[in-house]
């Protein structure tokens, strides 16, 4: 590597001075810069987020009231639910997109680069507009981040219109993007590019913008109902009007599980490209890899009323969303296996990005095995609104979703910013993490069996050891998110230089540009091999 | 290398540790097997699917930990470079579907069981409120409310907690054992979920619908259960207690609760009350069944839950007024109808203690007669609207309203 080519042009030409730089991050139109918006926003939203988790967790420490009321208590869980699914995660996994899929498939720029400036530049206004829910009269929305009908309709406080509105703005933002990565994806490939080509990376966003596109305006039309609901006298989710609030439930998760996987596979994307490089081995059955993305895709529109099991649903409906849901388990097993797979009798090494995405895997699987327990509908009877359940989605958000969005960065740092991130501040924050997730979330299995519902703000003294360590937990894993920030700052400008192809089993286009790659990707198009 | 093991070892500390402690507390681990078949039935299918997913996951953790250890690259190992078995994908896409079909056999036969709630012994109807529930024998014609009875002092750690501290109630729920019980179940607001997991009994209670469960329970005893659907402010403070007897002692226990229930109302309307004596009621009713909203020094949470504390109905004419919207609740809104819930006393109680606790000291005594008298004409219905006029008409023009409302403050 040269260093004219180390050196070559990356940046923008801007107008001098703070006004010139304003300007560039607000007119940009370029993919990376647009992936490092999202990526920025969300890293910022996750620690708003996470210090709500810490209220929540602060007030669980010991039984009775202490720092909160149990109203503000409601808004935190909320709150905290709404920002980790729409303001982190899946920002993240946006930016991670714009970032890597022009570069993967050997594009200069994504398809819509304006449409893609707008399609940030909701977010922030649509997250200023939630948080500012708590500054108003009555407090922030307080019924749940699933904000089930009547409790958010005749009794929601009125800054529900305010959340109402920026759940549209999030959607509009999550409709354009997906749009955006689906013609790129579609028109932009290399022309030796062929589809069953594509990196896997590539497929599962693919696959998670159709999604988006299929629900987001299903959510839509949950808020407006509820809207109306409100304001103008219909009665959609009221029976007293001759609704039905099962209605919600419905809809909600009719768009509410499609979702879940929204979230999830493109951290499976991510975690497959991760495992091959660090094991020096192909991936093992890549293409049943795809099948089973687009399978399990295809099986998320089906299984919506499993988290309605006790809301007095036909039998015939507790049979078939039971026997649906358990199907699920096959292509996700199939996933895991060939994850293993590719593990087995390679050559593996464990740098960060690997050592997240090794503990994505076991503890991915584990929320994997309490979903497959929640699956099975008479047990779901005792499970179901019980910290159990807060356990499973811990599992599958925090340790899954959280940990591949972690091995992500750490994988592609060195290509975005040139520099290595500091390997030994990398392990810290692995350990630590893998550690007091563990502690937290973990012993919330057993809270949930014996008893404890979820979204409660003070306990019954049998809870009361599990919770403190559950807190303990918590508070390490929240501290320990401040070594990462400091380790993609510092490395930004302290880091070594990193190579093009950064790892020694990397493979695919994003490793043959320069690190930092040039401004526009790719301008001629590559031959894909 | 070393440090890798170092940390390994305190990983394995930790955790030891973490379980010690937790057997040290005697905290539980497990679902609790129950008292009723039902609840049997559940915990069996737990047990089974628990133990499938720990041998699947000791088998792929089990090559997984295989390949971390012997093929590392800092041990030599070459890498493979094999990547596709048609074969092998299938059986891997085959055996764990076989085993989820084994598995959904016994869960699709308990599901037939559980949703049989035919031929029951007795019925009993169960309706949520933010935040109590209302338990009623239908054969019986007997019903109650059944309340946290927590005092705020141990929930605001002024007190040492008890034994069961949230999982204890005012009227606990009374059922015989051995009989095939049918609950049916709905709500008067927003979605509960009634739930007692030693019977293996979870169903929404959905405003408008009527779910049913049942419960056949094998052993005399006291269970304790919660809310388990968020339903609000207080979702984490309406337990629920069942307490079940034999057949004899049931049937004592139903005799009691006739013959009580006959003398408690109509004594006490005729008497003439003190205004001390209802005051003293009164404190003891609005700490039980206004303070969760209205908190206990009457400061409310606004704007859902309005301030009594200076506010226009409480303190303003007509006390016909205050006492309607006790009885009947405002529609569309937080405040229920009591007039099902308390008795002519209770409420001619708490109406006097709203009108005279903290500063507004109306000096209005309000009679258990008088609360008979609303409850026996046609009343108006009022409407959050309405009353939000009187709220601003008294903000607007301070000098119209008396000067006892000194302290309009308290209802900003």
């Amino acid at each position: 590597m040269t260093e004219a080519v180390v050196h070559a042009h990356h940046g923008p030409d801007r107008r001098p001075g703070i006004i010139g730089w304003i300007a560039r991050w607000l007119f940009t139109t370029n993919h990376k810069d647009i992936g490092t918006l999202y990526l920025v926003m969300s890293c910022f939203m996750f620690f708003v987020a996470g210090a709500m988790a810490m209220v929540i967790r602060a007030e669980l420490w010991i039984p009775g009231l202490q720092i909160v009321n149990p109203h503000f208590f409601n808004q935190m869980t909320t709150l905290h639910g709404l920002i980790m699914v729409f303001g982190v995660i899946m920002p993240a996994t946006v930016g991670f997109a714009n970032w890597m899929v022009p570069m993967m498939i050997g594009a200069p720029d994504m398809a819509l680069p304006r449409l893609n400036n707008l399609s940030f530049w909701i977010l922030p206004f649509a997250f200023t507009l939630l948080t500012s829910t708590l500054f108003m009269k009555g407090g922030a929305p307080d019924f749940g981040w699933t904000f089930y009908a009547p409790l958010s309709s005749t009794y929601g406080p009125p800054s529900t219109d305010f959340f109402i509105f920026s759940v549209h703005m999030m959607g509009m933002s999550s409709i354009l993007g997906s749009l955006n990565i689906i013609v790129t994806i579609l028109n932009l490939r290399a022309p030796s590019m062929k589809m069953m080509k594509m990196p896997i990376f590539v497929w599962t966003w693919l696959i998670t913008a159709f999604l988006l596109l299929a629900v987001m305006p299903i959510l839509a039309g949950a808020v407006t109902m509820l809207l109306t609901d409100r304001h103008f006298g219909t009665s959609f989710f009221n029976a007293a009007g001759g609704g039905d609030p099962l209605l919600f439930q419905h809809i909600f998760w009719f768009f509410g599980h499609p979702e879940v996987y929204i979230l999830i596979l493109p951290a499976f994307g991510i975690v497959s490209e991760v495992v091959p490089t660090f094991s020096r081995k192909p991936l093992f059955g890549r293409n049943m890899m795809i099948y089973a993305t687009i399978c399990i895709a295809v099986l998320s529109f089906l299984v919506w009323a499993h988290h309605m099991f006790t809301t007095g649903i036909t039998l015939s409906a507790e049979l078939f969303f039971m026997y649906v849901t358990m199907l699920v388990a096959v292509p996700t097993g199939v996933k895991v296996f060939n994850w293993v797979s590719t593990m087995y009798k390679g050559s593996l090494t464990f740098e960060t990005p690997m050592l997240f995405a090794l503990a994505f895997i076991v503890l991915f699987t584990i929320g994997g095995f309490s979903g497959l327990m929640l699956a099975i509908a008479p047990a779901d009877f005792q499970y179901q609104d019980t910290y159990f359940v807060v356990a499973h989605f811990h599992y599958v958000l925090v340790s899954g979703s959280l940990f591949a969005l972690f091995t992500g960065v750490y994988y592609w740092y060195p290509k975005w910013t040139g520099r290595m991130y500091n390997e030994a501040l990398g392990k810290w924050h692995f350990w630590l993490s893998l550690i007091s997730m563990n502690v937290t979330f973990f012993p919330m299995h057993f809270l949930g069996l014996a008893g404890m519902p979820r979204r409660i703000p003070d306990y019954a003294l049998q809870f009361a050891d599990f919770n403190w360590i559950a807190s303990l937990g918590a508070f390490v894993f929240g501290i320990t998110q401040l070594i990462f920030v400091f380790n993609l700052i510092y490395s930004r400008y302290k880091g070594k230089q990193a190579t093009m192809e950064v790892w020694e089993g990397s493979h695919g286009l994003e490793w043959t540009l320069p690190s930092p790659p040039p401004y526009h990707s790719f301008e001629t198009p590559p031959e894909v091999k | 290398m070393r440090l890798k093991r170092k940390l390994f070892q305190s990983l394995l500390l930790l955790s030891s540790l973490v379980l010690s402690v937790s057997a040290l507390a005697k905290s539980s681990l497990n679902m609790p097997v129950g008292v009723t078949p039902m609840s049997h039935d559940i915990y069996d299918l737990h047990m089974t699917i628990l133990w499938i997913c720990v041998v699947i996951g000791v088998i792929v953790f089990g090559v997984m930990g295989y390949s971390l250890v012997m093929h590392r690259k800092s041990r030599g190992h070459q890498a493979a470079q094999f990547h596709e078995n048609t074969w092998v994908e299938i059986i891997w896409a085959v055996v764990p579907f076989l085993i989820l079909v084994v598995m959904a056999v016994p869960a699709t036969t308990v599901l037939y069981r559980m949703y049989d709630d035919s031929n029951p012994a007795m019925t009993i109807k169960i309706t949520g409120y933010q935040w109590k529930w209302e338990y009623q024998y239908l054969n019986e014609g007997i019903s109650f409310f059944s309340n946290l009875s927590t005092p705020y002092s141990e929930i605001n750690n002024k007190q040492k907690k008890n034994k069961w501290y949230l999982l204890e109630v005012d009227h606990p729920l009374v059922v015989p054992i051995h009989k095939k019980i049918r609950f049916l179940i709905t709500s008067n607001d927003v979605i509960h979920s009634w739930w007692v997991p030693a019977f293996g009994v979870k169903k929404d209670a959905l405003p408008g619908f009527i779910n049913e469960a049942w419960a056949r329970i094998n052993k005399p005893g006291i269970y304790r259960g919660q809310c388990a659907e968020l339903c609000g402010i207080h979702h984490g403070f309406m337990p629920i207690v069942v307490i079940a007897k034999t057949e004899k002692d049931y049937q004592a226990w139903l005799k009691k609760q006739k013959s009580e229930h006959k003398t408690a109302t109509t004594t006490d309307v005729e008497k003439k009350w003190t205004s001390e004596e209802l005051m003293k009621l009164g404190k003891q009713r609005y700490d039980t069944y206004c303070a969760v909203c209205h908190k206990v020094d009457g400061s409310g949470m606004p704007p859902t839950f309005p301030a009594l504390a200076g506010s226009s109905v409480a303190t303003g004419k007509p006390i016909s007024r205050h006492i309607d919207i006790i009885l009947d609740g405002i529609p569309g809104t937080a405040m229920q109808a009591f007039g099902k819930q308390l008795n002519d006393v209770d409420i001619a109680a708490i109406t006097t203690y709203e009108r005279n606790a903290w500063s507004n000291n109306t000096g209005d005594v309000v009679e258990p007669s008088d609360v008979a008298k609303r409850r026996a004409v046609q009343r108006h219905m009022y409407t959050s609207e309405e009353l939000k006029k009187l709220h601003n008409a008294k903000i607007t023009k301070p000098n119209t309203t008396t000067k006892k409302n000194s302290s309009s403050q308290g209802e900003k």
